[in-house]
């Protein structure tokens, strides 16, 4: 017999081991999530798949699904703590969404959209971060960097390369590349890593494919975030 | 003193088993040695230890204690709790500064001298504290910097400073079972021994036991729980981060009582089967180091350390030292395994909780120092007369560290239940007003609940007790614990490391008269999120002290408001300036009305 629980009153099979994103997302079921992406261990750093578990919050990323379990996900209460942590995010870097050549693939902004994010609410910190241009092949924008971890994990776990980590903490946390002068050039980066597409904003940019398809005809132009079930750039459910 | 540029680094590495999980206590020793730890030495690191450069990196930047630009032969940092600052640590700075005719987090201009802040440094008691390339003198005045002032001139080595700075009393005003009896090393482990793993384990359950490291989780619990769990080894870790600001009793214990410290962990050793035992020591108990190894190296020598510890023939167990590097995060326990792990102090995703899966990814027993001085004792006197002391549901003896408005400041033993009213009696306050009892991710209470009791049943407390008379600003004191947390936050999860800082700059805003009644429901409302969303402990209680002094003083948030419904953080006149100066118009018009 499969093991079931609850999410938002929808039952959900899962196999144990199973985290409640994992399980929530076979099932077709999306709940918000940033720095998830199947493929790589959970991080859960964003904070954004916070679910009320049996009356606890906790992450669906990181938090095991268990028989019986009583999860919330859609409740305006939730939503309205997943706004406010975007409107952080937004607030802690620079972001230009109209002008973003990411602008229509980008999860912050879909997320943003879905949850319907109007204004970004707090002061701006405008923070002085290095744009690194140094690449022939990548970008790397780190105004527009959320500290997900995704190409930390990527290059890390896929590529086996290291190109990418965290530096400094708190509020001056900052991504940093794995060479002694600090640019993207002199690292091994390649512009096939897996750490060059894993990005959910346009934080890393693959040079000379911007605009490719014209923004307006991009993927979350036509589809809430919420018909992607799992993260990134598959194809939406209907 | 740091000799500059002659840093051995295979030397280092060497000693550190060529082991990247200890990255921390390598770092240390390069800055220890060569005052900085500069780029390339991160590339020569990154080679030694095989580990990607990033790596390195990541770790050298996360640690407040590590810099890669020169902070001169002497670094001057000054504790900047609430509790220093009301003891005049400002101006004391701002006179050591005009002395050696420097400014603060400026390197000197013939490289001598370095000074800046940090976070409270455990010596609230002898406020106002600094540390001195990072050996701590308490009990600042204009004598004793003006003492610095002319050694440093005189650039005498800091071995050839008089011993006197350096000196850290206990001021022991209270003693108890653990601080005030003598204790005779192995008396414990004998028992133990004597008892059986099995028994001892039920005397400390029986002794209803619970941590004093804040939580309050059932020691007998955690170590049952360890103890069955697999592993290729067990460890047992001495959480000695003691980072929350206004706390200092496991200094006391750590100076006068460590024998009953590691004796207690020898007896954890011997209950969940471990052979390596690590104590945490925070960077800003550097002077501690030495006294704290001989008092290993006597216990070796005693057979109470070592193989076949007592001659008990498979009882091998030894203890060695991890120093942090200026991380408050570092005590909670997920983070404090990472950093001994040689990574950035940053909390794990739990379940698995170090019990199953700590210290390289092994069962690990961690505790706070004075859980293992309790735990000590109890082997030795049982678990019934333990349980007999405190209240219910909290037995025992609780060390309290003491400090800001009373007449004898220092760490007092008391039995659980004793009330805040009798702690200000004992301590000579008088007058106070509020108290903010287990330091800024406690609880702040007023005067209208000084019979509450010390407990795990009312106020918990991890041990620090800040006292504030009538006359201090209950705003400045949260505001300066705002600062504090947005300086401590890790920067892993969203609501803390972004919520922190938007805090911090709402009470400077605040402070600079421009609040609103807004921005108090703005407060509220990133409290709101940072209860729920945080990852760990240190982002739950961020907002605390500000929320919990907005009820119960909103006298002090009240004068500060400007408008009741919005104000800009900025200026708009003062935007305005550059203009003028380009201009050169300075007259009514060009000036915006400042109603
Ligand atoms: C932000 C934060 C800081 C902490 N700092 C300390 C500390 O300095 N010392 C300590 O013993 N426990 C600290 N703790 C609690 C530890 O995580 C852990 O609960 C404790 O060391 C367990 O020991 P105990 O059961 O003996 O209390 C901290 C927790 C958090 C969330
Ligand atoms: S660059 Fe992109 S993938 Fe990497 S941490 Fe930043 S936002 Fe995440
Ligand atoms: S709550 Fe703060 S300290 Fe804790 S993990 Fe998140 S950022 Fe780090
Ligand atoms: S914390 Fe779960 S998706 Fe980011």
């Amino acid at each position: 017999m499969t093991k079931t629980f609850t999410l938002d009153g929808k039952v959900i099979p899962f196999e144990e081991g199973e985290t409640i994103m994992e399980a929530a997302a076979a099932a077709g079921v999306y709940i918000p999530h940033l720095c998830h992406h199947p493929e790589f261990k959970p991080h859960g750093s964003c904070k954004l798949c916070t679910v009320n578990i049996g009356g606890r919050l906790g992450a669906a990323c990181t938090n095991r699904a268990a028989e019986g379990m009583k999860v919330e996900s859609e409740t305006e209460a939730l939503n309205a703590d997943r706004r406010a942590l975007t409107q952080m995010l937004f607030v802690e870097g620079n972001h230009i969404c109209p002008s973003c050549e990411k602008s229509g693939n980008c999860q912050l902004q879909a997320v943003a959209y879905h949850l319907g994010m109007l204004t970004p609410h707090f002061t701006h910190f405008y923070p002085a971060r290095d744009v690194d241009a140094s690449h022939p092949d990548v970008l790397l924008e780190r105004n527009r960097c959320i500290l997900c971890e995704l190409c930390v994990r990527a290059s890390r776990d896929v590529d086996g390369k290291n190109v990418f980590g965290i530096g400094g903490r708190g509020i001056k946390a900052r991504l940093i590349v794995n060479s002694a002068s600090g640019r993207l050039a002199d690292t091994d980066m390649s512009v096939t890593d897996r750490a060059a597409e894993v990005c959910p904003t346009g934080a890393i940019i693959r040079k000379r494919h911007g605009f490719t398809v014209p923004i307006g005809q991009r993927l979350y132009d036509h589809h809430d975030i919420a018909e992607v079930p799992v993260a990134g750039m598959e194809r939406p459910k209907k | 003193m740091p000799a500059q540029d002659v840093c051995d680094l295979p030397g280092i590495v060497a000693r550190w088993h060529r082991d990247p999980a200890n990255l921390v206590q390598i770092l240390r020793e390069v800055q220890e040695s060569c005052g900085t730890i500069p780029s390339d030495t991160l590339d020569q690191l990154a080679k030694l230890l095989d580990v990607p450069r990033v790596r390195i990196e990541s770790t050298a930047s996360f640690y407040a204690f590590f810099h890669a630009e020169s902070h001169g032969a002497y670094e001057i940092l000054f504790s900047d709790n609430i509790i220093d600052r009301m003891a005049g640590k400002e101006a004391l700075k701002q006179y050591f500064c005009e002395r050696l005719w420097l400014e603060p987090r400026k390197l000197s201009e013939d490289g001598l001298v370095y000074v800046d802040d940090t976070a409270d440094i455990g010596l609230a008691d002898q406020a106002p504290a600094m540390l001195v390339n990072g050996y701590a003198i308490p009990s600042l005045d204009k004598a004793r910097l003006d003492l610095v002032a002319e050694l440093i001139r005189a650039r005498k080595p800091l071995a050839e400073w008089p011993p006197m700075l350096f000196e850290v009393p206990d001021n022991l005003c209270k003693p108890g079972p653990l601080t005030g009896e003598a204790f005779v090393p192995g008396a414990a482990l004998k028992a133990a021994l004597a008892r059986g793993a099995e028994a001892t384990l039920a005397e400390i359950d029986a002794s209803n036991l619970r941590g004093r490291g804040g939580a309050g989780f059932k020691t007998a619990t955690k170590w049952a729980s360890c103890r069955k769990a697999e592993g290729e080894a067990h460890y047992v870790v001495c959480n000695a981060d003691e980072g929350e600001p206004g706390t200092f009793k496991d200094r006391v214990l750590l100076a006068s009582h460590a024998d009953l410290v590691f004796e207690g962990m020898t007896v954890c050793a011997r209950v969940i089967g471990a052979r390596l035992g690590l104590l945490y020591l925070r960077g800003e108990y550097r002077n501690l180091l030495e006294k704290l190894k001989s008092v290993l190296a006597r216990r070796r020598e005693a057979g109470l350390l070592g193989q076949n510890i007592l001659g008990e023939q498979g009882f091998d167990f030894d203890i060695e030292i991890h120093l942090g590097a200026g991380a408050y995060i570092c005590g909670e326990e997920s983070a404090l395994i990472e950093s001994l792990e040689g990574k950035p102090g940053k909390p794990r995703n739990r379940p698995p909780f170090p019990d199953r899966c700590g210290y390289r990814n092994q069962p690990t027993v961690v505790n706070n120092v004075e859980t293992f001085a309790c735990a000590a004792k109890i082997a030795e006197r049982g678990g019934a007369w333990f349980a007999a002391l405190g209240t219910p549901q909290s037995a025992g003896s609780k060390l309290i560290s003491i400090s800001g408005d009373c007449k004898r400041p220092g760490a007092y033993e008391y039995p659980f239940g004793v009330t805040v009213r009798q702690i200000l009696i004992d301590c000579g306050a008088e007058d106070a007003h509020a108290v903010q009892v287990s330091g800024p991710s406690g609880t702040c209470i007023s005067f209208r609940e000084f019979d509450r009791r010390i407990a795990f049943e009312d106020l918990a407390t991890a041990g620090a007790f800040m006292v504030f008379s009538r006359e201090r600003d209950m705003f400045e004191v949260a505001r300066n614990f705002t600062h504090f947390f947005a300086h401590e936050s890790c920067g892993f999860c969203t609501p803390c490391r972004v919520g922190t800082s938007l805090l911090r700059n709402i009470m400077d805003k605040l402070a600079a008269g421009k609040g609103s009644a807004y921005d108090m429901n703005e407060m509220k409302h990133i409290m709101h999120v940072l209860r729920g969303t945080a990852h760990c402990g240190l982002g739950h209680t961020a907002a605390n002290p500000v929320v919990q002094t907005m009820e119960k003083f909103p006298d002090a948030y009240e004068k500060r408001l400007k408008r009741l419904d919005f104000e800009p953080a900025f200026d708009l006149d003062g935007a305005l300036q550059t203009a003028r100066l380009i201009t050169g118009r300075d007259d009514e018009w060009a000036h915006l009305a400042d109603d």
